[in-house]
């Protein structure tokens, strides 16, 4: 393991060098919450925050994206439009890491999102643990507190250093470009062991089961009184969704310009939540009622995607249980409540 | 993460087809032939679909309603519903369109042979499920029986017309037709009532028999339901389902029954794994 320590004095001068000589998205306090945002200057950069409103996603899947450009006239023409500038995306915690790791699985499966994939290939991710779990999370309930290993470089904050692990080739050579590091020794592993144990405690949700065991609860689900009683609330905002680090749904559209001649077909997040989301031109609706739709994402989130991809849907960040304006939407207190009706 | 691989073409991007017919069938549904302008073959299976894309408009899926054993043109039914197909239905022969797919499954081909083919068709039904009747039709030493109950909710609603007409004058091939409701001043051969008002007038060997079933989503029920009374497995009950299709490579959402995407893993299924799939009802 190629492990390193840097002083937070030096890192902040790293960062600062790195900003002038690349684009960098990083977390950013935005009272009263935190956001990615690009950074222009170190001092912006905030690592020890709870969590962004958006998750880091949104640079992987952007709210809206242009898929293909097309011409109508003298003849017609189209071409992809899936392109993607190099960047760095510095502060991502370990669970919106486990719902990169999904969203890879997704668009990189049998058949590959070539958008997804530019961008992908294109960022640099620098992820850090959380210090500060928000009281919404139950990430450490979910085994997605630690980082799975797909970062390029991960810190964890040791008090006056940070801890850098280099995953990546890419990573090492941020590292040797950037950062001023010595290498760890023994002792500041075991300090980070501990840190990460004292962190895991702090988080105040939590699933009352192992994570690979929501599919089975749900498969006695189906029929619950749950859903009926959640979804008589749902307000079909969409909120839990566009909140959620895994949500990808998206919806695709054509656009033009004014000059009748030229446009493009570009996609914009969606969500299953909308009570139009599965309805066809004939006017039928296959997923017609809050109650139906609720569930929908549930199952999505807590079996089909593990199924699917062998990802759980559900990263554990909490952001779906705030947002929810009628607090119906989190997935740890549905999960615990049907288990408990298992047994 | 397939991070070494060349990016490769986007699956997002359509192939440019040239409309080489446009045919009025009924009062909302026309027919379209057309031709990829790059010269390759669509290359597509009996049960398959396209997305369209009028540019500037958007996409739909549409199912394929020729069968690929024909030539290297193929053809597409449109009902005028939207704002897309009211944009597709305003085009001349000439004209082009973006042509994405094939997608999807199509009807299980190899598993057909030997077998009698009952095929249910309710209304716009009958399109997709031309593609695999013309095939059995080119094909058809190697197929059993092939029976086609076609159901509409009247006579004016019939599609292919001149198409059934040659289908009735041959001896292989059995068809018996029905409409909701017959107005008085129309002249009806066929039954009057519920397509499955047509089950009890035909007689089937259900150890021998596969059902390609495809038609608005109430009919399913009702047609499966006979279908098992026939005595066919449930196994050898095989639906088409229409679902919102938007990316047709199981990235969008749209589609999703449970955990399987129209797109990708149907439209064609059986009723064996959709009686197992709680959101389609049946």
């Amino acid at each position: 393991m190629d492990v390193f320590i840097t002083s937070k004095a030096d890192f902040d001068s790293s960062i600062q060098r790195m900003i002038q000589q690349n684009e960098i998205y990083g977390v950013k306090r935005k009272t009263p919450s935190f956001a990615f945002d690009r950074l222009v200057a170190a001092e912006e950069l905030c690592l020890d925050y709870d969590i962004t409103v958006l998750p880091p996603t949104k640079y992987l899947l952007p709210p809206t994206e242009s898929l293909i450009k097309f011409k109508l006239a003298p003849e017609p023409s189209i071409r992809s439009s899936a392109e993607a500038q190099p960047c760095i995306l510095i502060g991502i915690h370990p669970d919106d890491l486990h719902a990169i790791k999904l969203l890879d699985a997704v668009f990189t499966g049998s058949l590959t999102d070539v958008n997804y994939l530019a961008r992908r290939r294109a960022t640099t991710i620098v992820g850090v643990d959380c210090v500060n779990p928000w009281p919404y999370s139950f990430a450490a309930s979910m085994g997605t507190a630690i980082p799975p290993r797909i970062f390029d470089l991960w810190l964890t904050d040791l008090g006056d250093e940070y801890l850098v692990e280099v995953g990546s080739a890419r990573g090492e050579d941020l590292r040797k470009r950037y950062l001023k590091t010595r290498r760890a020794r023994e002792v500041d592993l075991r300090q980070r062991n501990k840190v990460r144990q004292d962190w895991l405690k702090k988080y105040q949700l939590s699933l009352d089961m192992p994570p690979q065991e929501i599919p089975k609860v749900l498969d006695e689900a189906w029929h619950s009184p749950l859903w009926e009683e959640l979804g008589q609330k749902c307000l079909a905002c969409g909120s839990c969704t566009m909140v959620c680090p895994t949500c990808i749904c998206f919806d695709v559209r054509d656009g033009i310009e004014l000059n009748l001649k030229e446009g493009e077909r570009y996609r914009r997040w969606d969500s299953c939540m909308f009570d139009g989301f599965a309805k066809v031109a004939s006017g039928e609706n296959f997923r017609p009622t809050g109650t139906a739709r609720l569930r929908h994402r549930l199952y999505r989130k807590g079996k089909y995607m593990l199924e699917r991809y062998g990802e759980l849907g559900c990263v554990g960040c909490g952001r779906c249980v705030h947002a929810c304006l009628v607090d119906i939407a989190s997935p740890v207190a549905a999960y615990n409540r049907l288990a408990k009706e298992a047994r | 993460m397939a991070v070494g691989t060349e990016l490769g073409s986007s699956l997002f991007l359509p192939k440019l087809a040239e409309l080489l017919k446009v045919e009025p069938l009924s009062e909302k549904e026309k027919l379209f032939q057309l031709r990829l302008k790059d010269g390759s073959r669509l290359n597509h299976k009996p049960g398959q679909f396209v997305e369209v894309s009028v540019l500037g408009i958007g996409e739909a899926p549409i199912s394929i309603s020729s069968s690929p054993t024909r030539d290297d043109s193929f053809e597409l039914v449109v009902r005028m519903v939207g704002n897309l197909t009211g944009a597709l239905h305003r085009l001349q022969p000439g004209d082009t369109v973006g042509i994405r797919g094939p997608f999807g499954n199509g009807f299980p081909v190899s598993e057909l042979l030997k077998r009698d083919l009952l095929f249910v068709a309710g209304g716009i039904g009958l399109c997709p499920l031309r593609s695999m009747i013309q095939h059995a039709i080119d094909k058809r030493e190697q197929f059993g029986r092939i029976i086609l109950l076609y159901g509409c909710r009247q006579p004016a609603e019939q599609l292919f017309r001149g198409e059934l007409g040659e289908w009735r004058q041959r001896p292989d091939i059995e068809i018996l037709e029905s409409v909701d409701r017959c107005p008085v001043d129309v002249a009806w051969e066929g039954s009057v009532g519920v397509i499955t008002t047509l089950f009890p007038q035909v007689s089937i060997d259900p150890g021998k028999t596969t059902a390609l079933v495809v038609g608005p989503p109430v009919m399913y029920r009702f047609v499966v339901a006979e279908c098992l009374k026939q005595g066919i497995a449930k196994e050898r009950i095989l639906l088409s389902l229409e679902r919102r299709m938007k990316c047709g490579m199981g990235f969008c959402g749209h589609c999703q029954i449970n955990n399987r995407y129209v797109c990708q893993d149907g439209p064609v299924f059986s009723y064996a794994e959709l009686s197992r799939l709680g959101e389609a009802e049946l």
